[in-house]
């Protein structure tokens, strides 16, 4: 059941027309993620120009200094990246300089305290400047701030706040009419990274319930970390996120541009 | 049944004191926390869970800690009286237990067998091994390399108690990357656990909860100081404050008195070397507004938003923020925060030892300084009550090996110094 999309900003545009895209080409949207300035400041745009060539949508993850949704995987890479001195603003430099190569959607993962940080007005700012679509924010529940989403649209930007299996059906009402670009499903209790066997067996029942309130597409993100994991989500859901394995692929020195490929293949709803 | 819990003041419906506070956590959390907060409202007008915890404080605790007369350090400092409020005669050495026996009560209420916590001096560590051993719990206690250094002593008392002591080597490898653990742990476990957070910080309920349990410090202080000196209010009541959980224990009992019936209520920042050297651990003289683990609070962190490594020579001051609560006594007056440095902590960690026979915590001798100060300036008919929130026990062998990196720097530059290379 997808009900219409009447997206409110250019950004909430763009990334509905990326899902609309994926849609029509029998595939759920593929949206891999990356620590900003990961491995380094100077190899993370080759990092991103190769997953931005199989990517319908790019996550990109401001590195935070105390990141408590993310597994050890994105927490050593926020630390190699902070170390080697990309912060809040550098990262919306990375993305304004990615924007001025590549069309796709670019959407922000962020902590909250970096907006409060820089002010969350000059944040939407600079982020609007840089071509960011939209924010994605993991501890930010909708209601612990009213003015955020605003903020961003007002900066033309779509907002995407998080589910999880624990959440009641009023949370799951409550999140998903606050996001405005796609609603992000967390597959398990738990932070992010790459899990021994599958652990998606609460995606369907979590789906279900989330599409009686999303006006808006849903992603499903945590624990997907190749092409079989991808298979799995991308029968239930709209959109497929994948963070660690690349960052995990990127430490071993592998092809980051395959990996993304193959996942993208296995994206298919087909 | 005697046992009440406070009424004071509770935060808004979003969880807020003012504008701090609130519930900045994965969505994950939010039925947990919603959860907790039921449970809590539900247990805190349960007699039985009431006297249960009454009799674990008195029998098991030893409560009342006593309000005592510290003469010899009244003498020196030469003005109002100073009171010791004897957290320290706690069972385990420190107000920790008031909070942790209360949670781990709640914990298993809601039928949870694994309790989780976040350590940094070891105290609320211990505490909470403690607890879950004397409920039969299963505990595993985070706890950031860099502490486990400086504490050996509390992690093997953990490990005795039963509990699983988990390194963690992230971030700076202190207290607020153990909390980061815990709340990781806690989004992974939650249906089966619950997180004993030891301090007035964190998501709400948890602030207001871990006050309310704090709070039979200042309550005590009322009676006692009635007994003592004919009125119930003392002048003034210094505590140390990290995150700020014994601070908050004494200070609540009064803050919400009328202002003119309200006494001087200061709270001691960790100011490490000092606030303009940048390591310190004052949250409010050397932070700004931000948001970590869950509230918005004074934070030190950086003008993008990440968080500056605090520094203290006490690891339970070691901590870039303050409970949200504090952050509203300070905004209104209410309460002072003021710094004091590693130097002056230890300084006065020896002048209680030799005055009084009593060591102190290192966090505690931050509290002693100021009050020593505060006192001096403060009629003899006046009266000073400090928080002496923990023994020295702990921290004897890094008291011994600071003094000895002291005498050296000392020793060094003085031409009378023998070479002695044995």
């Amino acid at each position: 059941m997808t009900a219409t999309l009447t997206p409110t900003t250019p950004g909430a545009a763009r990334l509905h027309a990326a899902f609309a895209r994926a849609k029509s080409e029998g595939r759920a949207a593929f949206i891999p993620f990356m620590t900003a300035g990961y491995p380094t400041a100077q190899a993370f745009p080759a990092v991103a120009d190769a997953l931005l060539g199989q990517a319908d949508i790019l996550e990109v993850g401001i590195p935070y200094s105390d990141p408590l949704g993310d597994g050890p995987t994105i927490q050593r890479a926020s630390e190699q990246a902070l170390a080697g001195g990309t912060s809040t603003r550098h990262t919306l430099a990375l993305v304004r300089e990615l924007r001025s190569r590549h069309d796709t959607p670019i959407v922000i993962m962020t902590y909250v305290n970096p907006i409060y940080a820089v002010g969350p007005r000059e944040f939407m700012r600079l982020a609007q400047e840089a071509g960011v679509d939209g924010l994605i924010l993991p501890d930010l529940p909708p209601d612990q701030d009213l003015e955020i989403a605003d903020l961003a649209a007002e900066h033309g930007m779509a907002v995407t706040f998080l589910i999880a299996p624990t959440s009641t059906p009023a949370r799951v009402k409550l999140v998903a009419e606050a996001c405005t670009g796609f609603l992000y499903a967390v597959s398990v209790t738990g932070v992010t990274g790459t899990r021994e066997g599958s652990a998606l067996n609460e995606v369907p029942a979590m789906l279900a319930l989330a599409r009686q309130h999303a006006k808006v597409p849903v992603a499903v993100g945590f624990g997907v970390k190749d092409a079989e994991t991808a298979a799995q989500v991308a029968q239930v859901a709209d959109g497929v996120v994948v963070g660690s394995a690349f960052i995990n692929a990127v430490k071993a020195g592998q092809d980051v541009g395959a990996l993304a490929a193959s996942i993208r293949e296995g994206c298919s709803q087909n | 049944m005697s046992l009440q819990l406070p009424t004071y003041p509770q935060p808004d419906e979003r969880g807020r004191f003012g504008r701090f506070g609130g519930r900045y956590v994965p969505e994950t959390l939010i039925p947990a926390l919603d959860e907790l907060q039921a449970a809590y409202t539900e247990a805190r007008n349960d007699p039985a869970f009431l006297n249960e915890l009454e009799r674990l404080l008195k029998d098991f605790v030893g409560r009342p800690s006593g309000l005592y007369l510290a003469q010899r350090l009244t003498e020196h400092a030469g003005g109002a009286k100073i009171y010791l409020k004897r957290e320290d005669q706690n069972y385990t050495g420190a107000h920790k237990i008031n909070n942790c026996l209360a949670q781990a009560l709640l914990a298993k209420r809601m039928g949870k067998q694994r309790v989780i916590a976040e350590t940094g001096a070891g105290q609320h560590g211990v505490a909470s091994a403690t607890a879950a051993a004397l409920l039969g719990l299963e505990c595993i206690v985070y706890m950031g390399a860099e502490d486990i250094r400086r504490q050996a002593l509390n992690v093997f008392r953990m490990k005795l108690l039963g509990a699983e002591v988990r390194e963690v080597t992230s971030g700076t490898s202190t207290l607020k990357d153990a909390t980061n653990e815990a709340i990781r742990d806690w989004v992974t476990n939650v249906r089966d656990t619950f997180y004993i957070l030891g301090s007035v910080v964190g998501p709400h309920p948890y602030p207001a909860m871990v006050r309310d349990f704090q709070s039979i410090i200042g309550e005590e202080v009322k009676v006692q100081h009635q007994a003592l000196e004919g009125r119930p209010v003392p002048d003034a009541i210094v505590a140390c404050v990290g995150g700020g959980s014994n601070a908050i224990g004494i200070f609540a009992p009064f803050a919400y008195l009328p202002e003119d019936q309200r006494p001087l209520l200061i709270g001691t920042e960790a100011a490490g070397e000092g606030v303009e050297s940048g390591r310190h651990a004052a949250s409010v003289a050397g932070g700004r507004v931000g948001v970590l683990h869950g509230a918005m609070m004074y934070l030190l962190n950086d003008d993008e938003g990440q968080i500056v490594p605090p520094h203290s020579i006490s690891a339970g001051l070691d901590y870039p923020g303050i409970g949200p609560e504090h952050c509203l006594y300070s905004e209104t007056g209410v309460a002072q925060y003021v710094p004091v440095t590693d130097a002056q902590a230890l300084d006065a960690l020896q002048l209680l030892t030799r005055l009084e026979g009593i060591i102190p915590a290192l966090e505690t001798a931050h509290a002693i300084h100021a009050a020593v100060n505060l006192a001096r300036t403060m009629r003899p008919d006046q009266t000073v009550v400090v928080n002496l929130s923990g023994r020295g026990d702990k921290d004897v062998a890094e008291v011994m090996r600071l003094l000895d990196l002291g005498r050296e720097q000392d020793a060094a530059p003085t031409p009378r110094t023998p070479e002695v290379h044995a």
